[in-house]
């Protein structure tokens, strides 16, 4: 299963620029509706990649197919560790890309195992590595050293990232009881917690208000410099994308229609007038202009 | 009494809307009852007849008009005077005689019902005097002085005594301060206070009930009859246990558990039957048996959700149901399978008096006088261990990986998939575990009744499981047991209601869904805290109260 999967041998030998993600082609038909039409781009590693674009452009689209959740109409989407695994993920069944391609990622509306505390929910996100230490329950069940043993070093996972995302205190809390932005900073460091080399965060920053948002591009610049893996960041919170983001790609009716630096894409007339509308003539009212070059740095 | 009876009590009363609102659900009343109890089909020697039962129609209607008005004047802060009329009229119904006794009871119930909720309107101390007095009344030994003492006695005079006891203690706080009158929300956290408290009490007093429950063949109290209960009861909790890995662990609804209880039985019936094995080859291979058909409906179905699910595993009973009853030549069809062998002692010894198997007998080995109260202490051994093999597997297995990821998929099952956790095999882990231990209850049925035929198999038995499972409290072990004796114990004791006896069930489950949705005892313990776990930066006491608290308090989501 694992060997079909890995078609390493198929692709072009990777270099030292193939991207940590490499997205070709990808469309997603809906019937008739095209929600991403022939979209390319490319991710790499220890960079935080955002995915911007008004509201039904497709981003959410392009992340269900990147986890598995939809399976693309047309694309190819390849995904290269550092270590050189690569894993073409269009290929693959929901579960595996989280548990062999170490994709994880985070939902739009937060998805958190509510009735558990929040202890439970980061022990939940590491099965995969418990459940093979548990000689599939049965080690577990006899109660073996070595099950012990692996049960620690995951719940010392858990503390690191519980004391990252500062709820360490509420580690006994039942998790659908925590507040809106502690829920979001849970659901990050759960994501983390299966040790991915992609992090896909949905809108992370929706509904934080301007320090918790803070607070969050700190914690992704930290994921992306401390642990070196790539993040894929949905978000609409301009302030956000702009100040940590490493790349931007725009998306508009499924199509994309930017690329490029921050500063880049921030001064292409093509997302402008996605954003503020078809008004060719006219130039934007000054207020417009500076108050988008406000938000920039 | 309390600040709102004195300010309402001046006020006039609206008799034509109180009237109108009683007619109103008389008349609902009416009109259920007419189908549900005025006609009968009665068996007649010319054939089929119909017999009209209207005047308990019409009993049924006056009881709900009488009642609806007492709750209008409740609502009008005449609670205390509500409270009074339906103690009198308890009482009174309880001495006058009645057309039926069935009618009896309905109009004691109603009365019951009435003055609880009467003073749960003055406040929670009168409520709980009350209902204290009332458990007191009813079981105490004064209604059956001069029979032997039994256990069910020694228990019932216990609970009376107990129930008194509170009864006199709340009733002087309830003397002394009026406290404010019961809302539903108070009530609701009371019952998630004491379910709480259970739950830790469980620690202690679960131990304890197994203890009970070992030494209970040899007390005075025990007879044929209790041990014999007992069995019963423990084959109920099994299954519970079982049901509960599946239903309140990994959040399926299965409306078809007696299926694989029905295989375990069968397998164990026909091994014995056809190959002449012994219980104890038989026992496992039964286990397997179940699992297997557990597996064989996993595959095709665990992909539904929800009702459809449920509505699948409804038909995967029936149709195991059927083809026990149709192929004939291999199950013996509506007939069963009589004369399946009784359990030996583990291969070692029989339990008959002169034994033909070339074995030894029981009493001979042991040198003790025969007594056919062997195999029975025997048999409630086994289900004894069975059931406690269960309670065990799950208590260990909720702190292991499977055992949360059942849980996590019970919350939300597309994270699961994100966090790479395989949702197919962990819900066939879930299925085929409970079928094994449906089956390993099957074949101890089995092999205790002596004879299996589909009838013990229907449906209503898999809805007895999971009321009791959904009663005590999806994911409670300790709301099995509670719930098993709720639901198998009070249709024993309600035994004078006859055919009143499922519609009395069927109220008590509604009422139950009514105030306690989620269950008894729903209240669920982290299973792993990390406190538990030394390492720096662990939070003090104080912030595990404050998470008891949360947790204790995150029930109304």
């Amino acid at each position: 299963m694992t060997d079909a999967i890995m078609t390493t041998a198929a692709l072009p030998l990777p270099n030292a620029t193939t991207p940590l993600l490499a997205v070709e082609h990808l469309t997603m038909r809906f019937g008739g509706l095209v929600a991403v039409n022939d979209v390319s781009f490319a991710a790499a590693n220890r960079q935080i990649t955002a995915v911007i674009g008004p509201n039904g452009a497709g981003k959410t689209t392009l992340f269900n197919c990147l986890t598995g959740f939809y399976s693309p109409t047309i694309g190819r989407l390849t995904l290269r560790h550092p270590d050189g695994k690569t894993f073409l993920l269009e290929q693959m069944p929901g579960y595996r890309i989280s548990q062999k391609a170490s994709v994880a990622r985070t939902f739009q509306n937060i998805r958190l195992f509510g009735g558990m505390s929040v202890l439970e929910n980061l022990m939940v996100a590491q099965h995969n590595k418990l459940q093979n230490a548990s000689g599939f329950t049965i080690a577990g069940l006899l109660g073996l050293p070595s099950y012990r043993k692996a049960e620690q070093q995951a719940v010392d996972l858990a503390r690191y990232w519980l004391s990252r995302v500062r709820l360490l205190d509420y580690a006994d809390w039942q998790a659908g009881n925590l507040p809106y932005g502690a829920q979001r900073r849970l659901e990050i460091a759960r994501a983390m917690c299966t040790e991915p080399v992609l992090l896909c965060l949905d809108e992370p920053a929706a509904g934080l208000n301007p320090r918790e948002s803070g607070e969050l591009a700190d914690l992704l610049t930290f994921i992306r410099d401390e642990h070196g893996i790539g993040v894929l960041l949905i978000e609409h919170d301009m302030s956000v994308v702009m100040s940590i983001s490493d790349h931007v790609v725009v998306l508009d009716y499924g199509r994309k229609i930017a690329d490029g630096t921050p500063h880049e894409v921030k001064n292409d007339p093509a997302v402008i007038r996605a954003y503020l509308g078809e008004e060719e003539d006219e130039e934007l009212p000054p207020e417009v202009a500076k108050d988008l070059e406000g938000k920039g740095v | 009494m309390t600040a709102i009876s004195e300010s309402a009590a001046g006020r006039a009363l609206p008799w034509p809307s109180m009237l109108r609102e009683s007619g109103l659900a008389a008349f609902v009343a009416l009109l259920l009852t007419v189908p549900l109890v005025g006609f009968r089909t009665v068996d007649r020697p010319t054939g089929l007849g119909i017999s009209t039962r209207f005047d308990e129609v019409l009993a049924a209607a006056a009881l709900v008009f009488i009642g609806r008005l007492g709750l209008c004047l409740v609502n009008e802060g005449r609670a205390l005077l509500v409270m009074v009329l339906s103690i009198l009229a308890l009482a009174v119904s309880a001495f006058v005689g009645f057309p039926t006794e069935a009618l009896k009871v309905i109009a004691m119930g109603g009365a019951f019902v009435i003055s609880l909720r009467a003073a749960m309107k003055i406040n929670g101390d009168a409520a709980i005097t009350l209902a204290a007095v009332y458990v007191a009344l009813f079981l105490g030994p004064w209604l059956q002085l001069g029979g032997g003492v039994t256990l069910w006695l020694v228990a019932k005079s216990v609970i009376a005594a107990a129930a008194l006891a509170v009864a006199v203690w709340r009733g002087l706080h309830a003397w002394r301060k009026h406290g404010a009158p019961v809302s539903l929300a108070d009530r609701d956290k009371a019952m998630d206070r004491i379910a709480v408290k259970v739950q830790q009490a469980s620690r202690f007093l679960g131990p304890v009930g197994i203890a009970f429950a070992l030494i209970f063949p040899f007390l005075p109290i025990a007879d044929r009859v209790s041990i014999d209960i007992g069995i019963l009861l423990l084959t109920y909790i099994m299954l519970g246990w079982g049901l509960n890995i599946v239903v309140g662990l990994a959040g399926l609804l299965d409306l078809g558990y007696v299926a694989f209880y029905a295989v375990g039985a069968y397998s164990y019936a026909l091994l014995a039957t056809y190959f002449g094995w012994g219980f104890w080859i038989c026992l496992p291979l039964a286990g397997v048996l179940a699992a297997l058909s557990g597996v064989l409906l996993g595959f095709p179905v665990l992909r539904l959700r929800g009702d459809y699910f449920a509505i699948v595993t409804l038909g995967f009973g029936e149709i195991i149901r059927v083809i026990l009853i149709n192929w004939y030549q291999f199950t013996g069809g509506p007939n069963g399978i009589s004369g399946i062998p009784r359990p030996s002692f583990f291969g070692l010894a029989e339990f008959n008096r002169n034994p033909t198997g070339g074995l030894p007998s029981f009493h001979e080995m042991f040198g003790l006088e025969f007594s056919s109260l062997h195999r029975i202490i025997f048999l409630y051994y086994l289900i004894l261990a069975l059931a406690l093999v269960v309670n065990l597997f799950t208590l260990r297995v909720r702190k292991l990986p499977m055992g949360r990821a059942w849980e996590a998929l019970r919350e939300d099952d597309i994270a699961c998939s994100s966090l790479g956790i395989n949702r197919t095999n962990m819900k066939l882990g879930a299925f085929a575990i409970a079928a094994m231990f449906g089956g390993f209850a099957g074949s101890f049925f089995a092999t205790r009744q002596g004879f299996i035929s589909p009838e013990s198999f229907t449906f209503i038995e898999s809805a007895i499981i999971l009321a009791i499972v959904v009663l005590g409290g999806m994911g409670s072990q300790v709301g099995v047991v509670v719930a098993t004796f709720i639901v198998i114990g009070l249709p024993e004791m309600f035994r004078e209601l006859e055919q009143y006896r499922m519609v009395a069930f069927g109220m008590g489950m509604v009422l139950i869904m009514l105030w306690r949705p989620r269950g008894l005892l729903a209240h669920r313990d982290p299973t792993i805290r990390l406190q538990g776990y030394g390492g720096g930066g662990t939070p003090a006491a104080g912030t595990a109260a404050a998470g008891g608290e949360a947790i204790a308090g995150g029930r109304a989501k």
